[in-house]
Order: C-alpha cells, then sequence, then structure tokens
C-alpha cells in the first residue's frame, strides 16, 4: 500500500508535489480533509479497518498541532479521550508522548467523574501524532488546499486540489475546523481566516453554502500567550503534576517526559475594573459578535458581565513545553483590544511584569447545524459526505478526535460493506456527543459534559477498554499490539473474579476491626467493598499476595462492585430503551402524514430525522402525545410496507 | 410483545356465556391443543373443548381469526364457552399451563390493537372514557385528570428536581473551575421539602378507591338484621357493576351509588366464635377478613364489641325486645324506614371525607406506584453524600416523574393508557 514516511521537518515542495503526482493516479476508499485532531483520527481510523485513505492537507506540517490550549482531556473530555484510545486511535498516546503534567482532575468525587487531564508539549504532541500518522499503514498523505468537492449524481465522489489535480474517492470526511467563513476578532481589529497563520479555504466553504445546508454562527477564543520568564513564579501557588503514575492510554508503558509544575494566579479588582472601562470596545459587546459562545468555557469579558459580584476568577499557568518559554494563562480567553489585555494582566498577582507574545483573540465562524447528519455524522444531503469536529458545533480537541473517529470508522465500513463498532449511550461518550449533535443540534459550542451521560456510573474514564477495545477487535479498528493487550488482560480478569468472588465472614472482618457488623454474615468481597469504610486496601490480608491494590484493573473491577446494585436497576431501563430503538422510522418519514403533530414538532422531527423512536423521544420539545401518535403511525407504516 | 395473552372479555361469571379471547403467535396452536382439529379461519364452529388429560372442560362455538387482520392485529381465537364459574376458571387454567400463553394485563388487549395500529389513540381514549366513570365522584376526578392536574402537579415536581439535580451536576462537572461552588446551604432543606410534599401525595386517598367505592362492611352475630339492613340500603340504588372481585359465597357485596359517591356494601356471615361447624367457620374467617379492609365497620353485634371505629347500629328498632343498646350511634329500622336516610346522609358524609375529593386528582396504582419509586429515589438520595450517587439518584427520580407523564418511554405511556381497561376489552 502506499504509505509515506515523514520527517515531522518541514517537507521539500518536491515531496509534496511528488505526493499529488502519485495520488493523483488511484483512487481512494476514502479522504480526509484536515489534519487536526478530527482529521487524523478520522484517517488513522478509517485506515485500520482497511480501507484506502487519504489525508489531504494545506499544511502537512501542521498536522497534530494543538491550536488552542495545550491541554488533552479533562471532565467529560478525558472519557473521551480514553474511548477513542479504547478503538486504538491516536490522541491518548499521543497526550502521554507530550504530557509534561498530569491531573486527575474531580479526584474528591467517585470515580465515574474522575477526569484524566495533561497538558502537552506542543511539539511533542505534535511529533507524536505525525508519527502515528506516518506509520499508519494504509494511509497516504496529500499536501494540498482542498478546493471542491467532486459530486457525482448527488452523491461525493472525491475531491479536487487547489492545482487542478482530481483525487477520486467513495466516501469524504470534512474535518476543517473553524475554516468557513472564520472572522477573527481583536478589538477593534477583524482578520479573515481560521487559525493565526492559515488560510481558510474559501471555495470549498462556498460550495458547501450552494448545497443549501442548514448552517449557523459560533464563536470561540483563545486567551493572550505570556513569555514564562517574565512570570513571577516564585509568588505564586504550584500545581505539581500527579505523584501516581497513572497514564491516558494503558499502551503507554510509564511517562517519557520531565514533569512541570503549573501555578495559580487570579484576576483581581483592578484587572475587572480595566475590563468593564473597556467593554465598549469588546467586540462582543459592541455587537460585532453575535454567535453564541460556549457558556461553560466564557471569555473573561463574560465572565466579569455575567458574574460581577465575583472579586476574582482563577487562571491557571500552564508551560506550552519543556523547550518553550510560552505560557498559556487557562481562564481569560478574551478579544478584548490588545493594551486592555495587557492591563489585565498586569493587574494580576505574579504578573506584574509579563510580557504578552500573542494577544488573545476571538474567532467567530460557521458551522453546519449537526441535525443535518445522521447518526454516522453522514450528510444526509450528500451521501457518503461525513462531517467531524468543529464544523459541526463542538469545542475541543477531544470531542473532535471522538467525532473524527466515529465518522472515519463509519465512512470505512460504509465503503467496505463492514460494521463499525455499535455504540450507543449506554456504552460511550462518543455515542452520547453524537446522539446530541444529531439529534438537539448546537446552540452553543458543544462540549462534553458528564451530565450529559445518563449512564455515567457505567462509563467510567478508567474501563473504557473494558467497555470499547472489545467491540473495536470485533469491528477490525483495533491493531495487534492492543488486541494482545487486551487478550491479555481478560484472561486475567477470569483470575481475578475467583478472587472477587471470594468469601469472608463478618465475624472475621469485625475481629479484624472493620466496620461491619457482627451477624452480617458471609459475603464475597465483592459486597463487602461496598460497605462504608471497607475497601479493597482494608481487605488486603485476605487478597493473594501476587495481587497489588493498585493494578488498574483490579481497581476497575473493585470499582464495577461497588456500582454494581446501581448498574443492575439501569438494566430494566436499557431494554426499555432498546425495545423502543427497534421501531424505526425511515430516512423519507413523512412526519407531516402523522395526525395530531403540531408544526413546531413536524419541523423539529424533519430537522433532526431520528432512525427510531427511541432516538425521536430524545428531540426536544417533542411531547408525549406527539410521541404516541408517532409510534401509531410508524407502526401502520411498517404493516402497509 | 412476542407471548400470547388470554383474558376472559365477557362481564363476570356467572353469566350465561363466558368469552374467553387468546392473542398472540401461539394462539392457533393453543386452539388446536384444546379442540384437537384445525379450525377453519372466520368461520363459527362447535367444538368440545378438553384438557391435557384428555378430560372434558367445555363444549363451546369457537372463531378463529389469523393475524394480522383481526381486532388486535395478531392471530386471535375467540373460545364461548358456558358463563360458569368454575367452566371459565378450569379453561383459563388450561391455557395458563400452554407454554407461551399467559393471562393479560389490564388494557393489553386494546394497547396491542393500538400498537399494532388497528385503532388509533382518539379511539382508544375514547374507549377509555367509555369504560370508566359510573358515578357521579368519579366523572369528577376523571375530569381534574384529563385537564391535566396530575400532569401539571409533575411538571412543577420535575421542575424542582431540575433545579436541584442541576447543583449537583454543576458541583460534579464544574467543581474544578472555581466559578462553582458546591452545594447551596439550603440544598438539604429543599430536598427535605420536597420528599415531604410527595409523601403528602403519597398519603391522599388513592383512586381506586373511587371504583371500589367506600367499603362499608355490615358484622354481628347472625340474626342481628344484617341482611335486611344490607338489602335496604342497596335496593333502589344505582348499582355499580365494574368494580367486582373477591366476591365469595359467604361475603355478599353490592357496589351501588348514593347521591353520586360509590359504596360497596359487605354483607358478612354472623361472626360468632363457639359452636360453629366447620364450614361455618370458614364463613367467619372470611367475615373477620372483611371488617380488615373495611373502610367503616356498622356493627350490629353486642355494643363495644365490635372493631375499633365502627358505628354501633341499633337495627330493629321496630321491635321493643330488641333494644339493646344504651348509646348506639344510630337506631334504625329496616322494616320501616326509620332514620334511614339520616344514616345514608351520614354514610355519604363519611364517604366524602375518605375518597379523593371531587375536583381533585387522585391518583391510580401505576401513579401512586411511580410517586414512591420517585420518593423513595429522593430518601435514598439524602441517606448519601457522594455527589455521584445523589446525582443518579435523582436521576431515576427524574425517571419515575417521566413515566407517571409518559414523557420517558412510549411503552410507559401506552402502559398509562391502557392500564384503565378491563382485562380483555
Amino acid at each position: 500500500m502506499f504509505h509515506v514516511k515523514h520527517s515531522g521537518k518541514r517537507k521539500s515542495f518536491d515531496h509534496a508535489t511528488r505526493l499529488q503526482y502519485r495520488a493523483r493516479m488511484q483512487s481512494f476508499d476514502v479522504l480526509v480533509v484536515g489534519g487536526g485532531h478530527a482529521g487524523v483520527e478520522a484517517a488513522c481510523g478509517a485506515a485500520r479497518m482497511g480501507a484506502r485513505t487519504g489525508l489531504v492537507s494545506f499544511d502537512l506540517d501542521a498536522v497534530g498541532a494543538m491550536s488552542c490550549n495545550p491541554a488533552i482531556g479533562g471532565l467529560g473530555k478525558g472519557h473521551l479521550v480514553c474511548e477513542v484510545d479504547a478503538l486504538d486511535g491516536v490522541i491518548g498516546r499521543a497526550a502521554d508522548a507530550g504530557a509534561i503534567h498530569y491531573r486527575m482532575l474531580n479526584r474528591s468525587k467517585g470515580s465515574a467523574v474522575w477526569g484524566p487531564r495533561v497538558q502537552a508539549d506542543r511539539k511533542r504532541f505534535k511529533a507524536a501524532v505525525q508519527q502515528a500518522v506516518a506509520a499508519q499503514s494504509g494511509l497516504t498523505l496529500i499536501e494540498g488546499e482542498v478546493a471542491a468537492l467532486r459530486l457525482e449524481g448527488g452523491r461525493v465522489a472525491g475531491l479536487e486540489i487547489g492545482d487542478g489535480t482530481v483525487l477520486k474517492s467513495t466516501a469524504v470526511i470534512l474535518c476543517t475546523g473553524t475554516f468557513l467563513g472564520g472572522t477573527l476578532f481583536r478589538g477593534e481589529e477583524r482578520f479573515e481566516g481560521g487559525r493565526i497563520g492559515e488560510n481558510s479555504a474559501q471555495r470549498l466553504a462556498t460550495q458547501l453554502r450552494d448545497a443549501d445546508l442548514p448552517m449557523a454562527r459560533l464563536k470561540t477564543g483563545t486567551p493572550p500567550r505570556l513569555d514564562g520568564r517574565t512570570i513571577d513564579w516564585a509568588s505564586l501557588e504550584e500545581q505539581p503534576s500527579d505523584a501516581d503514575h497513572w497514564t491516558m492510554s494503558p499502551l503507554t508503558k510509564q511517562r517519557v517526559n520531565p514533569q512541570v509544575f503549573c501555578a495559580i494566579t487570579r484576576t483581581t479588582e483592578a484587572a475587572h475594573e480595566a475590563i468593564r472601562a473597556n467593554l465598549h470596545r469588546s467586540p462582543m459587546f459592541t455587537g460585532a459578535i453575535d454567535a453564541a459562545g460556549p457558556r461553560y468555557c466564557p471569555s473573561i469579558e463574560d465572565k466579569i458581565h455575567r458574574f460581577g459580584d465575583r472579586d476574582g476568577h482563577q487562571v491557571f499557568l500552564e508551560p506550552e513545553g519543556l523547550d518553550t518559554h510560552l505560557v498559556y494563562p487557562n481562564g481569560i480567553s478574551t478579544s478584548l483590544p490588545v493594551d486592555v489585555q495587557l492591563t489585565m494582566l498586569r493587574a494580576m498577582p505574579g504578573l506584574e511584569q509579563v510580557v504578552m507574545e500573542v494577544p488573545g483573540y476571538a474567532v467567530e465562524y460557521d458551522h453546519i447545524d449537526p441535525r443535518a447528519l445522521t447518526n454516522d455524522l453522514q450528510l444526509r444531503a450528500i451521501p457518503s459526505l461525513y462531517c467531524a469536529g468543529q464544523i459541526n458545533g463542538t469545542t475541543g480537541y477531544e470531542e473532535a478526535a471522538a467525532q473524527g473517529l466515529v465518522a472515519g470508522l463509519n465512512a470505512a465500513a460504509g465503503v467496505l460493506g463492514k460494521a463499525p463498532p455499535s455504540l450507543d449511550r449506554a456504552n460511550s461518550y462518543m455515542a452520547v456527543m453524537v446522539d446530541d449533535l444529531t439529534l438537539q443540534g448546537v446552540s452553543e459550542p458543544y462540549r462534553m459534559l458528564t451530565a450529559r451521560a445518563e449512564y455515567r456510573l457505567r462509563l467510567r474514564a478508567n474501563n473504557a477498554s473494558t467497555r470499547l477495545t472489545g467491540l473495536g477487535i470485533q469491528a477490525g479498528c483495533v491493531q495487534t499490539e492492543r488486541a494482545k493487550w487486551f487478550e491479555e488482560r481478560e484472561n486475567r480478569r477470569k483470575g481475578l473474579e475467583e478472587v472477587f468472588n471470594r468469601k469472608i465472614s463478618a465475624k472475621v472482618l469485625d475481629e479484624a476491626g472493620l466496620p461491619v457488623r457482627r451477624d452480617g454474615g458471609d459475603k464475597p468481597i465483592s459486597e463487602w467493598i461496598r460497605h462504608d469504610g471497607v475497601g479493597l486496601a482494608e481487605l488486603e490480608p485476605w487478597l493473594p499476595d501476587a495481587l497489588s491494590t493498585s493494578d488498574p484493573l483490579v481497581a476497575e473491577m473493585a470499582e464495577d462492585a461497588v456500582y454494581a446494585p446501581y448498574l443492575a436497576r439501569q438494566e430494566a431501563e436499557l431494554r426499555d430503551l432498546r425495545a423502543s430503538e427497534k421501531l424505526e422510522l425511515s430516512a423519507d418519514f413523512p412526519f407531516r402524514e402523522v395526525p395530531g403533530l403540531s408544526n413546531e414538532v413536524v419541523e423539529r422531527l424533519e430537522a433532526a430525522r431520528p432512525a427510531n423512536l427511541s432516538a425521536a423521544g430524545r428531540v426536544p420539545g417533542i411531547t408525549p402525545a406527539a410521541l404516541s401518535a408517532l409510534l401509531v403511525h410508524a407502526r401502520r407504516r411498517q404493516q402497509a410496507a | 410483545m412476542s407471548d400470547t395473552i388470554f383474558a376472559l372479555s365477557s362481564g363476570a361469571p356467572p353469566a350465561a356465556i363466558g368469552v374467553i379471547r387468546v392473542s398472540g403467535p401461539d394462539a392457533g396452536g393453543a386452539l388446536h391443543q384444546l379442540t384437537g382439529r384445525e379450525v377453519e379461519p372466520r368461520r363459527p364452529s362447535v367444538a368440545k373443548l378438553h384438557r391435557s388429560d384428555g378430560a372434558l372442560l367445555d363444549e363451546a362455538l369457537i372463531l378463529w381469526f389469523p393475524g394480522p387482520a383481526t381486532a388486535t392485529g395478531e392471530d386471535l381465537a375467540e373460545l364461548h364457552c358456558h358463563g360458569g364459574r368454575a367452566v371459565v376458571a378450569a379453561i383459563e387454567t388450561e391455557l395458563g399451563a400452554m407454554k407461551g400463553l399467559r393471562k393479560a394485563e389490564p388494557g393489553e388487549f386494546t394497547r396491542r390493537a393500538f400498537a399494532n395500529g388497528r385503532i388509533d389513540l382518539a379511539e382508544a381514549e375514547g374507549l377509555a372514557d367509555l369504560l370508566s366513570a359510573e358515578t357521579e365522584l368519579q366523572r369528577s376526578a376523571a375530569i381534574a385528570m384529563a385537564g391535566g392536574g396530575l400532569s401539571r402537579q409533575v411538571e412543577e415536581w420535575r421542575d424542582q428536581l431540575l433545579r436541584l439535580a442541576a447543583e449537583v451536576e454543576a458541583a460534579l462537572d464544574f467543581a474544578d473551575e472555581d466559578d462553582v461552588s458546591g452545594l447551596s446551604s439550603d440544598f438539604e432543606a429543599r430536598l427535605s421539602a420536597f420528599s415531604a410534599d410527595l409523601a403528602e401525595w403519597l398519603a391522599r386517598p388513592r383512586a381506586e378507591r373511587l371504583g371500589e367505592g367506600f367499603r362499608v362492611v355490615l358484622a354481628g352475630p347472625p340474626n342481628a338484621g344484617k341482611s335486611t339492613l344490607f338489602n335496604v340500603l342497596v335496593e333502589s340504588e344505582a348499582a355499580i357493576t365494574s368494580p367486582i372481585e373477591g366476591t365469595t359465597r359467604d361475603v355478599i357485596e353490592r357496589s351501588v351509588a348514593i347521591d353520586g359517591v360509590p359504596f360497596t356494601f359487605v354483607d358478612t356471615a354472623g361472626l360468632r366464635d363457639k359452636g360453629s361447624d366447620e364450614i361455618e367457620a370458614i364463613g367467619v374467617g372470611r367475615a373477620r377478613e372483611q371488617l380488615k379492609r373495611a373502610d367503616l365497620v356498622l356493627w350490629l353485634g353486642p355494643e363495644y364489641e365490635g372493631p375499633e371505629g365502627s358505628w354501633e347500629i341499633e337495627a330493629q328498632i321496630d321491635k321493643q325486645a330488641n333494644l339493646v343498646k344504651s348509646n348506639p350511634d344510630w337506631r334504625v329500622s329496616a322494616k320501616t324506614g326509620e332514620n334511614l336516610a339520616d344514616l345514608k346522609h351520614a354514610l355519604i358524609s363519611a364517604a366524602r371525607d375518605a375518597l379523593p375529593k371531587p375536583g381533585e386528582a387522585a391518583l391510580n396504582a401505576r401513579q401512586h406506584g411511580l410517586l414512591k419509586e420517585a420518593h423513595t429515589s429522593l430518601c435514598d438520595a439524602m441517606e448519601h453524600s457522594d455527589p455521584l450517587i445523589i446525582a443518579e439518584y435523582f436521576r431515576r427520580a427524574l425517571l419515575s416523574f417521566d413515566r407517571l407523564i409518559g414523557r420517558a418511554t412510549t411503552e410507559d405511556m401506552l402502559d398509562a393508557l391502557f392500564g384503565r381497561f378491563c382485562i380483555g376489552k
């Protein structure tokens, strides 16, 4: 298979041209446009499935760049990273390769909401991604600006590159980020384009607009970048990397980089004053930007405006890498004019002398209403054209990566006539996100939250492999190394199950001083660890010597045991859910013909086109009466067919 | 819906005929097993029904409708058998023993017809209305329910719960982001007030009480005049036919509406401890059971010996010799009708207090069960301090609310809608 090793350093022009020439000669199963987090996972995922895949980017050097904050993971987001990793994706191992600071968020809460997060050295992360992409067999890298989609008979049939080269393919995945009509805002300044220093693919954007897809506008922002050498670190509270040795991916044997600490500062009244005095110069408040921004990750001017009573907001000072002095101040994304940004920064403890290397800015961009997509992220209006990432109205690397993977696996499965891993709301955050996007649409940039997953207790970041790797092996998107690791792990599980089933009598535990009722009888270890004050650590004397309580599999099984009663209760719910999933609504289901549905309900259903009755129930604004009418009508049509 | 269901579709036995319906994929097999022969579709015929051991059950008129063009949209068999209690029971037992067959849930035939697209929602609801409300009080409560009284209340609870849940979710998802503090200081108080509100609703009279009526049991020793009083209380009143259950030979029940208020009057066998033969002892045992189920006991026995809270009745004031109570609540004569009107008024007023108030949405068993689930989830949530577990209990409570008003899943909505139908209709 055609496969290009590429060094990570800037390639020569000749090299890229040669690629294009050879690519022209062949046709692809799947072409991916864009080399961000979504594009990388889409391309590698499709290639792992066995599809002849091409990744087209106008700058192959930018593949794997972290365009905003130098961190991967977080609450809900860390779950997505672990899930993508469990299906043998790239982002988890690349995060480990770049990680210079590990922090498990929410550790004081139950493990289902722990959020693994790393700060990653930009260069090292990017290098790891590029290495993974280069090493992926079946994947061809193509440098060039995509000018247009090739359409044949209403379906997508390939791409046209800026120099006129035509690439044929059966499916195309757009992972183009904020390129659609992107406008940059900084105070009174405006720039057309996507991210700083990149072109925006205006020709493709025009073509998509002409396709009459439902579009909307969103905004996102980024904070200024600081010169770390001008920060008074000594005066600030330090936040060290977690001392225990967890990693994002179970395939990462150990942490590879020296760990750095970050520091915490706060905005001050003086900083707020500077912002308030200049709100009239912020594009958001002058009306220049009227798109909705992320409620969950607001700009600093938004925070000041909305939480006026707060006297300060936390700001994390995160180093961008081991061999750069750039520092990312997390928590103050802003589009204020440059002079105001500096005034605000210098009003914060530790930043009195700070030098601002790059000012913050806001980006306003068009996105496709994701309700125009089916649940495999394919555009209903243009079959075999898939969309993933920010173009669908999401924010964040992790959300992008997960969508990229879903689109890549589905596109490849579609072309090859295979079955993709069956993901649903009960087995993955990825499916929760895709379901939310395609049924509910977005009114602000979509960010993953654990609150979005109703079956949260079973969807832990640390059991992602258990939930998904088996499904991935079945679908054929998991390569040998992980498959072997998983098989060994499942074999080990069998032995551990025997340990968890061992019975201990209450009397014995009571005599050992554990807080149990003496008359509690004999119970297996899996039940004892549900008791307050009885954990695996306390039960150590009754566990085999060879068993380590810090073994991730042991810890996972212990958590399973603790949550088991709650999960058992959810089973009945899941049966109900699956029963109503069986009543399918065809792609051309005439919602308008269903008696008794209001116009508003019909419009919502037509926008989201739920694939089955259960999904219809999740479309916002659907009343119980509307659902029942839908049910009857759907059955009648099924019978008539 | 793969199993096959059956139920008596005609009125309660004894009756001239009993119509048993069997619907589902095994209906044809069941018919074949009972009759021992192939049955021609859509043509009535007479057949002898046999038990699996060969014993004759009954001779019946049988009908066989292969699906899907049937009332339920499935294979459907009808057995028009003799309407005696024993005959119907024996055939039902035989059907119940067959593989894949089970007794239908209330409303299940209609639900299948609905689900299989044989009738639409409007028809189904029309049927439900037709089947319910026999008394004025029932009608009034039904209107309150139909007018959305309970739904509005549940939506309000739902909002209340969502507000509490949002706090927990914020604590879970944004705790590390500094702009969200922990749970508000009055969180526990609000949760506990909320839970108390549900408990108050759970304690209210249930909707079934409207169907069953206010249960008045006449009790006392033999020959105290119970049956005479029973007869004058129920005769000339409008009989209610729907809520018949547990009628036995030893206990006679009549359901009537007096001034629009539903009553079930129960005449028991005489209560006597000594000197009774075995059969009578059984009757006495049943009478004691009735006393436990009673909303009110009219006590015609020796003064102060009746169950607590019963009304002391002097029942035969037309006979001087029988004036035995020193301080009865009521002195009546079934024979002359003296004071009977007053007793009835008092009964009506007692019943009105005990039954759901007119115009007030009353919970039926399903709604009560779901509200209780929600309440239990809230109580469980209060037992825990881990926000993750609190959130899970809140999610459960929300699901119960959603099921209550049919927001959760369509299957639930159907259960809600069709739970109201009599079996087999």
